[in-house]
């Protein structure tokens, strides 16, 4: 057994995890709340259907679904989840698929009959997806299917008997999902995982154990727990507080809770910033987007997250609480240093607010990466234009992947509002030092952040023009 | 009658697959006791090992041993003999990820602790990092080898023109889904089972003995199926069993090794990058008069496969193409970096690149369409030889050609993609056609070789053994379909049973896409001995001729003037074992016709060429250099196709591995030598989007071997692997278009959206 990390003294009883597996009530004892789902499913109960690919959430092997009590059903990474994130949750896996009479379901059926399996070590991954995708109801077109698929990788078919197979399936009905037991309130699992159910209890723990780690979907901490086998020895787990997980809209602003999972902030996103469409569909996978959340994105600091870039570009301003009350902070200046924010030891991260854009402003983003979906950017771009007549009167620039922090480009906004797209693209060499790394040398960071304000200018200058490969 | 040879049947495990009851080697119950194991790796390139301490380890909660290379108790060595390549560094280390030890623990998470709890003090020496620092050193694991036809030194002294290039190629990580992994369970008097992920069982008997000091006949590997291979679980596989298996000899428990995915990356090698340099002479039509080629292979640390993945590269410099005179020179330069290894293709995608290369320039440089200049270049349509000796009696070039420019509609897109980028200055098109000759057996004559066992029982149902494994490619269920043939009876009847070096021994590697060829008629030979059995007996029993007994349609015919007689399979199989015929019988088939002089690189390696071409289009973005793959029309030469259904898997998912290859794939070393790209998050295998969303496939119709390979079928693992050459090419044209078409284009791959924007950029220049 791994060896226990310390623990902290809690005020309540230890509370035990309960969930549902495949219709199944499941309640824990005794294991560790920082247990992956997948090395619980594996080793503790037995179900070895469901496979380890790598450990860090990216190929899709060890794919399950999250059943929601509204019906809605969402893949998600069990290599990555900790157990005390799936308390309250329903989950089905692989073994969870049946048919009529015990027979395959009709998902399994349309992939072996697809011809959609060699090696078969990725397949039940891709079934569950498969799954989720047929019970969304979503429709048979190419582009939902390959965004359904990005988060399972295949290397022996090539794909095209999958999305055979997902075109069998789009649609498909599917039985009504599990009741999961709601709890009623906040929950400490193992004095470890805490798991606070009300804002006040957040901020409390949060001013008792300055040094203990927020977990919001566990896209990035969860791979701690799998990859590097070193779990945190305590999180205080976020994503329950019902004001940290609101979407809500005025006429002037979008406020996405710091722990609203991608998936549900998407559609406020994309319905008031267009573009954003096509760059969230690129940002991870559906698996992680049902976990990842924008506070995480954001909290992790890194320089090459894709959310930071476009929110600082669209003036997003970030509310951070304590039990001493809440600021106000512009996006742009919470990232402090490498890995360094402006976030105080009692602090989160509340929520993110975004102002819509004026009947004049544009906004646009760009993703350089060496794959289309599921890579990490190796640039990534923000921009909010005021056109007037033609001609760039106000930007707000902000690029990833070209500094320490994702950095807002003050001094090429200035260039291009005073002397135009020349004068911008020239500034991007004074402003940025970008480096080098696997994603891309200095020289191409630089090169490229340059070119995509080529690409900018095109879409100012000739709207309709297809400036993109993935147009044609 | 149902699965006969010939017709599209789905994959034996398919239901397993989408249900999650395949069984993988991690997914087997462990007994109780079962030990779990971890790899120390060294973290640098290049030193002298000079202390290592595993007390720290060994004294880690939940350890039970730490073994290092002065614990092995036959020979610390995971190559043949004669070569060595040890296990663990004894004292030096030569890559950064080289085993150096390996921790037991309890559990998986204790023995990953303790591993990293050893203590290397390791003073680091000077590191070759590069091909072209090899080359200089004069670096190389084997020495360089050529292929030398005729005179090209003089040959392109006389030619009317001439062009020198250079350009490299990256390698490619396997990233089989299934990392690699061993279960060693000991049994009594030393014997060993061990469950590996292999492509080479035998080898994995043979690696574990020597390292345990033992007989071969006291191991014994069991495969049921492999999570993917592709090449990277033949020596790789070995090594990592070996470790297992000397962990249980050891311990006496079972021990499971299982590679977590970073590890497995850092520590397996991969497929090989080259580094190209070519002169070539041609004349004024185009046709190409010598070639004097140069073909530097990043071996990585030791031997491993390099020599053979070299002779194939060179072997396949030639692709379709007549060459009168040619000089080939493989090196085989040793870097300290993972020990490059087998991948699908084997250095064929590597060495058919060259002339690639070379006829785009070709073009370019007299002003012609590339594709002209290719067909110009063809081996004639029968007979003609290649460097190394060979001839090419069966060619279907020709033909694959004119049906891919029909499939792909050449002319008309040809014409679209040239006005598209007259009126984009941004985006770009291009169109790549390339027409493929894949050498098929081992490069070692020995090598093709295989063996097979049936049974069938009193019921008829039948079980069926062989020396191949199944990871993937359908060989299994094709070589049921060969015993169905056999026996005339439903494949439902055929059971495929785990490979096993105790059922079939002294067996080669299912790989250079021979597993159905040789397999399959090694099955066929088994089925047929114990049929010609019952024949025999049957027409005793009867009192009939022997051609008067037929298998057909489940049953057993008995021609008998004025009684015919027709009994179940099953019912005559219980009828010849109460006559004490044995119903079970070995089968052993050795490829016809292949021999190979290593020294002189001449002679015919391959029993037979299989034949393909592609046409790729492309777009990419000459401001990020990002690119995508529209649409691929492929035409593949399959002889008469044993199972089409499994085939036509086998090209689309070659296809995309090679586009991926050349493409998006990046292996990545920093400064130290440390492989930087070690998982998905890091390592970009095609996504389902980067299929090109247009994707023809067409298997040559009416085209059986016209060798007497199994039912006139043809190898098809690794030849369309090949095809995806036609992106690389492709890119070229669509770069090629920004200085409209004039200037030829040196494009390194991978092709990442940053060397397609520094090949744009030295074009405007």
């Amino acid at each position: 057994m791994r060896i226990k990390n310390t623990t902290i003294t809690v005020i309540r009883m230890a509370d035990r995890i309960r969930f549902v597996l495949n219709d199944q009530p499941v309640e824990l004892d005794g294991l560790s709340p920082m247990t992956t789902l997948l090395d619980w499913l594996r080793e503790h109960r037995g179900l070895r259907g469901t496979k380890e690919g790598c450990a860090e959430g990216d190929c899709g092997a060890c794919t399950v679904v999250l059943e929601r009590s509204d019906g809605q059903r969402e893949a998600m990474n069990s290599c990555i989840a900790l157990l005390g994130q799936i308390d309250g949750q329903a989950v089905r896996t692989v073994e969870g698929l049946h048919g009529p009479g015990g027979a395959p379901h009709a998902v399994q059926v349309a992939m072996a009959e697809s011809d959609a399996t060699q090696c078969g070590f990725c397949t039940p991954g891709f079934v569950m997806s498969a799954y989720a995708f047929a019970a969304g109801g979503e429709k048979a077109e190419l582009d939902t299917i390959h965004d359904a698929l990005a988060g399972n990788l295949c290397r022996c078919t090539g794909y095209r008997p999958i999305v055979d197979a997902m075109t069998k399936v789009a649609g498909l009905a599917v039985e009504p999902a599990p009741q999961v037991p709601a709890r009623a309130g906040s929950a400490s699992f193992d004095g470890s995982f805490h798991a606070p159910r009300s804002l006040a209890e957040l901020l409390a723990l949060r001013a008792k154990y300055p040094e203990v780690l927020l977990l919001a979907g566990a896209t990035d901490l969860g791979l701690l727990a799998s990859r590097s086998r070193k779990p945190p020895a305590a999180v205080i787990h976020v994503a329950h507080v019902p004001e940290l997980t609101a979407v809500s809209e005025t006429d002037k602003q979008v406020t996405i809770g710091a722990a609203a999972s991608y998936a549900r902030a998407m559609p406020a996103l994309i319905a008031n910033y267009p573009a954003l469409k096509t760059y969230l569909a690129r940002l991870g996978s559906r698996q992680i987007r049902t976990m990842g959340t924008l506070g995480g994105n954001i909290g992790t600091a890194s320089p090459i997250g894709d959310m930071p870039p476009v929110l600082i570009a669209l003036e997003a301003r970030l509310k951070l609480t304590s039990a001493r009350g809440s600021r106000e902070l512009p996006l742009e200046d919470f990232f402090l240093d490498y890995r360094k924010t402006a976030l105080a030891a009692d602090e989160v991260i509340e929520s993110i607010t975004v102002p819509k854009l004026w009947s004049n402003e544009v906004f646009f983003c760009d993703k350089l990466s060496k794959r289309r979906d599921q890579d990490i950017s190796t640039v990534a771009a923000g921009y909010r234009l005021k056109i007037r007549s033609g001609r760039v009167e106000d930007a707000r620039i902000a690029l990833g992947g070209m500094a320490a922090t994702p950095k807002r480009a003050l001094a090429v906004e200035a260039a291009l509002k005073k002397d135009g797209f020349a004068a911008a693209i020239a500034a991007v060499e004074s402003e940025f030092k970008p480096i080098d790394d696997w994603r891309g040398s200095a020289a191409y960071r630089l090169q490229a952040a340059k070119n995509l304000l080529r690409r900018l200018e095109l879409r100012v200058s000739s709207p309709g023009q297809a400036v993109e490969v993935e147009a044609l | 009658m149902k699965g006969q040879v010939h017709t599209a049947q789905r994959h034996d495990s398919a239901l397993k697959h989408v249900t999650g009851q395949a069984l993988y080697i991690d997914d087997i119950a462990e007994p109780p006791g079962t030990l779990h194991a971890a790899l120390v790796l060294s973290p640098i390139a290049s030193g002298r090992l000079r202390k290592l301490d595993l007390s720290p380890a060994a004294s880690s909660p939940g350890v039970v041993a730490v073994f290092a290379a002065g614990d092995i108790p036959g020979l610390n060595n995971i190559a043949s003999p004669g070569k060595q390549e040890p296990l663990f560094a004894e004292d030096k280390a030569e890559h950064a990820g080289q085993p150096v030890a390996l921790v037991v623990a309890h559990s998986l998470d204790a023995a990953r602790v303790a591993a990293e709890r050893v203590k290397l003090d390791i003073e680091p020496t000077e590191a070759i990092l590069d091909v072209q620092t090899a080359l200089a050193k004069q670096a190389y694991v084997q020495a360089p080898s050529t292929i030398l036809r005729g005179d090209p030194d003089a040959a392109l002294k006389s030619a009317p023109h001439t062009l020198t290039a250079e350009f490299s190629v990256g390698g490619q990580e396997h990233f089989y889904l299934e990392g690699q992994i061993a279960f060693a369970l000991p049994g009594e008097d030393g014997d060993l089972i061990v469950h590996s992920s292999t492509q080479h069982p035998t080898e994995v008997q043979h690696v574990c003995a020597q390292v345990l000091g033992c007989e071969y006949n006291r191991v014994t590997t069991m495969v049921r199926r492999l999570g993917g291979g592709f090449g990277g679980k033949e020596s790789n596989a070995s090594w990592v069993a070996a470790a297992a298996a000397l962990a249980a000899a050891k311990t006496g428990r079972p021990v499971k090794l299982r590679l977590p995915r970073e590890i497995d990356i850092i520590a397996t090698g991969k497929r090989h990058g080259f580094d190209y340099r070519y002169t070539v002479g041609f004349d004024d039509e185009g046709r190409v008069l010598a070639l004097d080629a140069s073909l530097a292979a990043d071996a990585g640390w030791s031997l491993d496969m390099t020599p053979g993945v070299v002779a194939r590269a060179l072997t396949h410099v030639d692709n379709a193409y007549w060459i009168p005179h040619v000089r080939a020179v493989g090196y085989s330069c040793r870097t300290n970096k993972q020990s490059n290894t087998a991948f699908r293709g084997f250095g064929g995608p590597q060495g058919v690149l060259v002339m690639e290369d070379a006829l785009d320039r070709i073009a370019r440089h007299l002003g012609r369409d590339a594709n002209e200049i290719r067909a110009l270049n063809f081996y004639g349509p029968a007979g003609d030889e290649t460097p190394y000796g060979q001839k090419v009696d069966e060619n279907h070039l020709a033909r694959c050609w004119a049906e891919v420019k029909q499939l792909g509609e050449w002319e008309r897109r040809r014409a679209e993609v040239d006005a598209f980028n007259k009126a984009n200055p941004v985006l770009k098109r291009g169109l790549g056609l390339f027409p493929l000759k894949f050498g098929i057996s081992f490069n070692i004559p020995h090598m093709n070789q295989a063996g097979a066992l049936v049974h069938v029982y009193t019921d008829g149902s039948i079980r069926l053994n062989h020396g191949g494994t199944e990871m993937g490619q359908g060989l299994f269920i094709k070589v049921a379909q060969v015993v169905a043939e056999v026996f005339k009876v439903d494949i439902d009847r055929i059971r495929p049973s785990a490979t096993s070096t105790a059922e079939v021994p002294n067996t080669s590697p299912t790989a250079a896409s021979t597993g159905s060829d040789l397999n399959g008629w090694a099955a066929w030979e088994a089925a047929n001995t114990i049929k010609r059995r019952m024949v025999a007996f049957a027409a005793e029993h009867f009192g009939v001729a022997p051609t008067d007994i037929e298998f057909a349609d489940g049953n057993v015919r008995i021609a008998k003037p004025g009684s015919n007689q027709v009994m179940s399979f099953g019912e005559m199989a219980k009828l010849c074992y109460l006559g004490r015929v044995s119903l079970s019988s070995t089968g052993f088939y050795k490829t016809p016709k292949v021999h190979w002089d290593g020294a002189t690189m001449r002679g015919h390696p391959f029993f037979y060429f299989s034949f393909g071409a592609a046409m790729a289009e492309v777009a990419i973005d000459t401001l990020t250099g990002e690119s995508r793959v529209l649409r691929a029309d492929l035409v593949q030469d399959c002889g008469a196709s044993l199972n089409p259904a499994i085939d036509l898997g086998q090209i689309e998912g070659a296809f995309v591995q090679g586009q991926g290859w050349l493409t998006c794939e990046e292996l990545w070393w920093d400064k130290q030598g440390r492989l930087r790209t070690i998982g998905p998050s890091t390592y970009k295998i095609p996504g389902s989007r980067d299929v090109p969303a247009v994707f023809n496939v067409k298997m040559l119709d009416n085209a059986p071997s016209r060798e007497a390979t199994i039912f006139r079928s043809k190898a098809v693992g690794e030849p369309p692997l090949l095809l995806a050459t036609a992106v690389w090419t492709a890119l070229k044209d669509a770069i090629a278009a920004v200085g409209d078409h004039k200037t030829a284009v040196r494009l390194d791959a991978p092709a990442t959206p940053e060397r397609v924007l520094a090949a744009i950029a030295t074009l405007r220049r």
